[in-house]
C-alpha cells in the first residue's frame, strides 16, 4: 500500500527519483534545490539507491555529465535552480536536439541582481527555448507524480527528450505536507527499464552531435520541434496510465470552478492553490471567477487550453517574472499569440506578481480581478501590471 | 483550519518544532503544513515558522497573517517583536517566560489569553541546555491540543532517536507546569 506521510517535498522528490532506480545523478548544490540532492547523495552513500551520484564542481559540469551518462544509456537525473541553471545553459541546449531524455527538477527561484534566493519564475523563463519538455507542479504530491511521469515520457522511444519539472523553490522545496509515496512495484510497472535506441558504447561507435552545415541544421531544427509537439500525445497517454496505476488524474491544463466564469485567473505552479481559495472567496461574494492553471508549458497545449479557458470574457494571467523591455511576461505574451484574431476569444490582461519572494496572497488575487474587470471596460494605457507593488 | 505563528531564533529549533507538529498532524489522518519563513539562516536573529492544521485539504501558501495561536520559544522576544501581530480575536500567545500574567500584559502589551510557562528553566534542567523547541511543544498540546501527544512524541522519536526520551521529558514537564489564563 502507498505510504502517506507527513514529509518535506524536497525529501518527496528524491525519494520518486529513488523510486524510479535513476543510475546516474551529476548534481551541485543550490539554495533552495539543496535539500533533493543532499537526500540523493545520502540515498545512494547508504546503499538504498544503486546510482553513481557525481558531486561535480559546477552546474556546467553537471548537465555536461548528464550528457554524457545519458548518451551511454543510463537513467539519469539532476536537479538545479536560478544562476546554478543558468550556469547549466550553454549545454541545456545539447540533449534535446541530441534525444537525451534527463529529468531536470528545477526548484524556482529568482536571478541576481539585486541577489534573491527566494522564488519566482526568472530561471525557469531565461530557459524558455532550450527545447526541453516543461511541466510546473502545484503541490508536493504533483511534484512526486510529475517527476516519476517525467522518467515514463523522457525515455519513451516516440519522444526521447530531456524534462524540467518545475517546482517553486521554497514555497513547495521547503514545505512539509501530506504526500503519498507510491510503492516500489506500482512504480516498475509505470516506469520499464531505459532502452535506448542508440547509445555511446565502445564496442558499436557512433557519432552523437555533429556538427551542423547550413545544408542540415534547418531541417535539424524543423524535426526536435516536431518530434516536441508530438510529444504531447505521449504525455497525455502517460499521464493517464498514470491515473490507472496511482489514481491521480493529471491534464495538461486544470480548470477550477470555470463553469460560466465570465473572469478566469491564468497561474502555474503553487500559487493555483492560494488562487483557489480566493476564487471560492469572490464566488461567495457573487462574483463570476475561475481559475485556469497550466501545468505543461512545453510543449504549450494550444488546443487544451482554448477549450479550457475560450469561453472567458476577461482572462487575468499572472507572470512570476518580468522581462524587461518586453511587452508582457512570456505567459501573457503566450496566450495573446494563441487568441490573436480569433472572433470571440477572451479579452486578456498580463499581471506580474510575486517576484523574489515575495508572497502572492488571496487579496492580491481578488486585486487582479478587480483591476481587470475595470480594464474590461476602460483599455489600460500598459500591456501588463506590476502587482503588489510597495507604496512606501 | 487552525494556523500557527512560532517566534524563535535562528538555530533555535523553532523549524523542527514546527515540522514536529505537522507531521504529528497528518499521522493522524489531517492536513497540515509547516514551512519557515525562508531565507538565510542566521544564528541568533528574530525568526519565525508558521503550521496549519485542518481536518479538509489545506489550499493557500501564503504566510500566516492572522494566526489562531502565536508560540513564542525565546523569553526575550516579546520585547523586539510584535508577537501578536494580525492575532485573531479568540487567539492565543503561548509564552516561554518567568514573568507573571500581569508583568507580561504590561512589559509587552499582550491582550490576548495567554499560556506561560518557564520552558528555558525546563529545558535546562531537562536537557542540559537551554533549547526550548521541543519543551514549548508541550506548552502548545496544553493549550490548544493541536495534535495528539501520542503523535507528537512519536514524531520526537522518529526525529530525535536516542535523545527523545529527554526531550518528552521536558515536553511532558512543560505540559504540567503551563499556566493558561485570560
Amino acid at each position: 500500500m502507498a505510504k502517506r506521510v507527513g514529509v518535506e517535498v524536497s525529501i518527496a522528490i528524491a525519494e520518486a527519483v529513488k523510486l524510479a532506480k535513476a543510475e546516474v545523478i551529476p548534481a551541485y548544490p543550490i539554495t533552495p534545490q539543496t535539500h533533493i540532492v543532499e537526500h540523493l547523495s545520502e540515498v545512494v552513500a547508504n546503499g538504498e539507491l544503486d546510482a553513481e551520484f557525481i558531486p561535480v564542481e559546477s552546474e556546467h559540469a553537471a548537465m555536461s555529465a548528464c550528457c554524457g551518462s545519458s548518451a551511454a544509456g543510463a537513467r539519469t537525473f539532476t536537479s538545479s535552480s536560478s544562476q546554478g541553471l543558468s550556469l547549466m545553459s550553454e549545454v541545456l541546449y545539447i540533449p534535446p536536439a541530441m534525444r537525451l531524455p534527463i529529468v531536470n527538477v528545477v526548484a524556482n527561484r529568482a536571478m541576481s541582481a539585486p541577489i534573491s534566493i527566494w522564488n519566482d519564475h526568472q530561471d525557469i523563463m531565461v530557459q524558455r527555448d532550450i527545447g526541453w519538455i516543461q511541466t510546473f507542479a502545484e503541490n508536493g504530491q504533483e511534484a512526486v507524480d510529475l517527476t516519476l511521469h517525467a522518467f515514463r515520457v523522457a525515455e519513451d522511444r516516440r519522444v526521447s527528450l530531456p524534462i524540467i519539472v518545475n517546482i517553486d523553490g521554497f514555497t513547495l522545496s521547503h514545505v512539509i505536507e501530506p504526500i503519498e509515496l507510491p510503492d516500489q512495484e506500482d512504480v516498475d510497472a509505470y516506469i520499464p527499464p531505459f532502452k535506448p535506441k542508440y547509445k555511446l558504447d565502445p564496442r558499436k561507435p557512433i557519432t552523437m552531435g555533429p556538427v551542423g552545415i547550413p545544408e542540415v541544421y534547418t531541417e535539424a531544427k524543423m524535426l526536435q520541434d516536431q518530434v516536441i509537439k508530438n510529444s504531447k500525445k505521449v504525455i497525455l497517454k502517460a499521464w493517464k496510465e498514470f491515473a490507472e496505476q496511482f489514481g491521480r488524474e493529471y491534464n495538461p491544463v486544470e480548470t477550477y470552478r470555470t463553469e460560466d466564469a465570465e473572469i478566469m485567473l491564468v497561474t502555474m505552479g503553487s500559487i493555483s492553490e492560494t488562487a483557489m481559495t480566493a476564487v471560492d472567496k469572490m464566488r461567495d461574494a457573487g462574483k463570476s471567477v475561475g481559475l485556469v492553471r497550466i501545468r505543461l508549458w512545453r510543449p504549450f497545449p494550444g488546443p487544451e487550453f482554448r477549450k479550457a479557458a475560450g469561453k472567458a470574457k476577461v482572462l487575468a494571467v499572472i507572470d512570476r517574472t518580468l522581462p524587461p523591455g518586453a511587452l508582457c511576461g512570456p505567459v501573457g505574451a503566450e496566450l495573446r499569440s494563441l487568441f490573436y484574431k480569433i472572433p470571440g476569444s477572451p479579452k486578456i490582461f498580463s499581471f506580474v506578481a510575486g517576484l523574489g519572494g515575495r508572497d502572492v496572497t488571496v487579496a492580491r488575487f481578488e486585486e487582479i480581478v478587480e483591476k481587470a474587470t475595470g480594464y474590461a471596460k476602460k483599455r489600460p494605457k500598459e500591456l501588463y501590471e506590476v502587482i503588489g507593488v510597495r507604496e512606501k | 483550519m487552525k494556523e500557527v505563528r512560532l517566534h524563535g531564533r535562528g538555530g533555535q529549533g523553532g523549524v523542527t518544532s514546527a515540522e514536529l507538529v505537522a507531521i504529528a498532524a497528518i499521522d493522524e489522518g489531517k492536513y497540515a503544513q509547516a514551512f519557515p519563513s525562508f531565507g538565510p539562516e542566521r544564528r541568533g536573529a528574530p525568526v519565525a515558522a508558521f503550521i496549519r492544521v485542518s481536518d479538509e485539504k489545506i489550499r493557500t501558501r501564503e504566510k500566516v497573517y492572522t494566526p489562531d495561536i502565536v508560540l513564542v520559544l525565546d523569553p526575550a522576544l516579546p520585547s523586539l517583536v510584535k508577537v501578536d501581530a494580525g492575532l485573531k480575536d479568540d487567539g492565543i500567545v503561548i509564552l516561554n517566560t518567568h514573568l507573571s500574567e500581569s508583568e507580561v500584559r504590561e512589559q509587552f502589551g499582550i491582550k490576548a489569553k495567554l499560556a506561560m510557562v518557564d520552558a528555558t528553566k525546563i529545558a535546562t534542567e531537562v536537557l542540559g541546555l537551554p533549547i526550548t523547541n521541543t519543551t514549548m511543544l508541550g506548552a502548545l498540546l496544553k493549550a490548544t491540543g493541536i495534535v495528539s501527544q501520542s503523535h507528537l512524541e512519536e514524531a520526537l522519536d522518529n526525529r530525535f532517536g536516542r535523545i527523545a526520551e529527554k526531550n518528552k521529558k521536558a515536553l511532558q514537564r512543560a505540559f504540567e507546569e503551563t499556566v493558561v489564563v485570560g
